[in-house]
Order: structure tokens, then sequence, then C-alpha cells
């Protein structure tokens, strides 16, 4: 089972047609006690970092248990930056530190001093930073939709970087646990194919009481 | 490095695509779900569905057609015209918009910008802003361009990102459906005010048009019906021909 966690950060939808796109299988658990059959745990989200504090003490520690019990975590943009230690965003909300970093605000001025726009709003590309089965299919300089105006640091668990005045973390992993800062569901085939990939290098062989076979046999 | 994006907008009425010039005289250009599909192919990098004549008839954008197009598509969808609540964006956000855009709304009550922001977060709210050269600035018009909300353009889109607005549609009212190339000046004049995108549109004739709003321009994003709509592979050769001009696109 795929648990999709609702912490009223926006809009779950899109993420739901992906998923259903793809052909998996997942629900809204309205209680940190229906994680205990999750084989997947998602976090999506948009806007500010300070909504991860919905994810009060009984959310953290049952994602945690469920992690630690052979669970895989993906994060998704504001959901990815949660899986780091905090972001300046929100200096009093802490994140679940399962990554080394914090998330700071993007710059300003590009190194030539030229002015940036932030938020980064749009489509840019994924420079790869070693290999992973996440990049199974993606080509590198690929472009991925990106709307955030914080970001995670560049270090040994980025799979892939992105340049937006700074180069900063957009693809990453870490055992179990994986993040994406751009929206995987907004980012055409090239978005659905990461989505699919993390969701297959999810391990067949689980703890948990239910498994669903159909992971195992999407295209 | 970040692309700029081309938008295609599907004007909708009824559920079919039609496309006006200065808004006026509406003609019929297709079955929404069809020309969202085929612009994808083509490699649009984003779609806003606009309801042309909901504001002024008081009907909402149908739920049906964003639904259609959502379904199949995921690329980030903008659904505007006729919202003019916070239920109504719900609607538009359960049906499967990414974005909601706001105008005559916005411009009636600025406070929903800030609820909707709450709600939904700045990246999914768009301020559509249509305005036409007077006395040296850029006059705002509310319903669908047919009243004068005595605001400048610059003023206006500043406020709206103050009031938590992640975006603004900007539209040259005198170029709509002309072809005569976008109000660079004006989209200049707005996008170096604030520090959200700027998505130009009005007036698009030619891929040149695009060069000049993303260099002069200082665009962000270019929005455009009816160059996509007639032509095959429209916009897979216009990212050929700006990618060619220098200007980064996703192709």
């Amino acid at each position: 089972m795929i648990a999709l966690i609702d912490y009223g950060a926006g809009n779950l939808t899109s993420v739901r047609k992906a998923l259903a796109a793809l052909g998996a299988e997942h629900r809204t658990p309205a209680a940190p006690g229906e994680l205990a059959d999750a084989r997947v745990i998602i976090v999506p989200g948009v806007g500010h970092f300070a909504a991860t504090a919905r994810l009060e003490a009984a959310w953290r520690a049952a994602i945690l248990a469920r992690v630690d019990a052979g669970c895989t975590l993906l994060g998704v943009c504001v959901g990815m930056q949660w899986l780091y230690e905090g972001s300046t965003e929100a200096p009093d909300v802490p994140g679940l530190g399962l990554l080394r970093g914090r998330c700071e605000r993007l710059p300003d001025r590009d190194p030539s001093g030229a002015r940036l726009k932030v938020p980064h709003v749009g489509w840019n590309a994924l420079e790869p930073r070693r290999s992973s089965p996440l990049l199974d299919g993606i080509e590198p300089g690929s472009q991925v939709y990106f709307t955030h105006s914080y970001a995670a640091p560049v270090t040994e668990d980025t799979v892939a970087a992105t340049e937006y005045g700074i180069r900063f973390a957009a693809l990453v992993a870490r055992g179990r646990v994986a993040g994406m800062q751009f929206h995987p569901e907004k980012s055409g085939t090239a978005g659905l194919r990461l989505l699919r990939n993390f969701l297959e290098g999810v391990p067949a062989q689980s703890d948990a009481v239910e498994t669903d076979h159909r992971l195992s046999r999407r295209p | 490095m970040l692309s700029k994006r081309i938008i295609a907008c599907l004007d909708v009425r009824n559920g079919v695509v039609v496309k006006g010039v200065q808004f006026e005289g509406l003609r019929s250009a297709g079955d929404p779900a069809a020309l969202a599909r085929r612009y994808n192919v083509e490699g649009i990098d984003e779609l806003v569905i606009l309801d042309v004549t909901a504001t002024i008839e008081g009907r909402r954008a149908l739920a049906d057609t964003i639904g259609a197009v959502a379904r199949e598509i995921f690329i980030p969808l903008t659904v505007g015209g006729g919202i003019r609540s916070e239920a109504d964006a719900d609607a538009a956000v359960e049906a499967g918009a990414d974005k909601v855009s706001l105008n005559t709304a916005a411009l009636e009550t600025p406070e929903l910008l800030t609820r909707l922001a709450n709600r939904y977060g700045s990246q999914a709210v768009i301020v559509a802003i249509d305005a036409k050269r007077a006395n040296g600035g850029y006059a705002v018009y509310a319903r669908s361009g047919q009243a004068a909300a005595s605001r400048d353009a610059v003023e206006w889109a500043r406020e709206a990102e103050s009031r938590g607005a992640g975006e603004i549609l900007l539209t040259s009212i005198d170029r709509d459906g002309t072809k005569s190339g976008f109000d660079c000046e004006m989209t200049a004049a707005v996008s170096n005010a604030v520090s959200i995108p700027v998505i130009a549109s009005g007036g698009a004739g030619g891929f040149d048009d695009f060069v000049e709003v993303f260099t002069k321009g200082a665009a962000d994003a270019a929005l455009a019906a009816s160059i996509f709509h007639y032509a095959e592979s429209a916009v897979h050769d216009l990212k050929v021909h700006l990618r060619a001009h220098g200007i980064p696109v996703r192709l």
C-alpha cells in the first residue's frame, strides 16, 4: 500500500492522478496509526515549510518507525525539504532529519550579478551527479517542472542537481529515502518515469501486512 | 538554466475551444481535450483553460472539460474564467487544475488572493491582468476587457504579488488577436516591477514575436492560442526557433 500523506499543504489531486496513471494503488491515511501496512510513504507538498509543522510528533514517529521497518519514503517539493534537518523558511520547525543539511532561500542574483526571480518557476534541467536506478531512462539534461523558493544543498545524497543561481539538490536518495524538489506529477513523461523508477525500486519483499502486487506488474 | 515557458491557451465556451479577435467575434477551433493532447505531444510546457465568457454570463469553467484534460496530461494546468470565490477555486482544483487564474474577482476582492494563497500556496494563484495603453501608462480592464478598473497594470501587479499571487498573466488588449506582436514595453514594465513570473499574452503572430518578448519584454513565459491552433507542429517549430536565437527552452 502506498500512503499519501495529506497535511493540508495544497492539492493532492495531481499526485493521485499520476499514481493512478502508473497503476499504483494508494490511499490517504487519516491518522498515524493507519500507516502500519504502508510499504511506501509519499509526503507531497507545496507552499511554506511551516505547513509541515502539522505533521506533529505522532506522525513523525509513525513515519520514522515505518522507515526503520523497511518502508520506502519519498518527499516531493516541500515534502523533500522536510526530510532534511530544517529550513531557513521556518527556522523553528524541525525537519525529519533523515538527510543531512538545511534548506535555504534561493539567491536573487546569479554569479554574474544578474537579477533572478524567486520563486524559481518552470522547467529546468537535471544534471546527474551519480548513477542511480532513479535515473533509468532519463537523459542527462532532461527537464522537469519546479516551483519553489527554498532548496536543499548538494551533498553526497544528491543524485541530480539543478542550477538556478546556485546548484541545488533536485533528486536525492539515501537508503530507502528519496526526494524530488521538482513535481514529478507535473513533469510530463520524464516526471512519470522518475516516479515509476522510484516505485520500482521498492523492495518486493516486505514485512508489511498487505503486499500490493500491482507494483511489480506495472508496464 | 531555467527555460522560458511556452503556454497554450484554450479559450473555451460551452466545452468548445474558441478564439476571439480583441475579445469579439468568437469562432470555433475544436475539442479542448484533443487540442491539449496534440500540444502535449508537440512539447507545450503548460496549458491554460480559460472560460472566456464565464465572467459575463456568470458561468463557471466546466469541470468535465478540466477533468478530460487533467486525466491524461501531466503538465501544469491553469483554469480561469468565472473564478469568483474560494468555492469556485475548490471546484477547479478538485477537477484537476493546478493553478487558478483570477481577473475581475481579484480586482473587486483583492483579499481573495491571500485566502487562496493560504489555502493552496502562492504557486497555485495567478492574477490575470488585461491592460491597454492609456496616458503613458497601462490601464487595467475587468470583465473581459469591458470595464475600466481605474488601476495601472504595474501598480496592480505589485499589489497582487504582495497579496499572495504567484504569477501574473498579462494580456495586452491592444494586441490581442491582432498578430502584430506582444506589447514588449508593457511586459517589461510589469516583469521588472515584480519578483514573480510574468506570462506575456496578446498579439503573437510569428516566431520572432516570441524572441522579442523573451528578450526586450523580459517575459518569463509567453502564452498564445490561435498561432498554435491552426498550424501542426507549431509548438515544436517555435521552440527550435527560440533555441536558435539563444533562448533556453525545453525541447
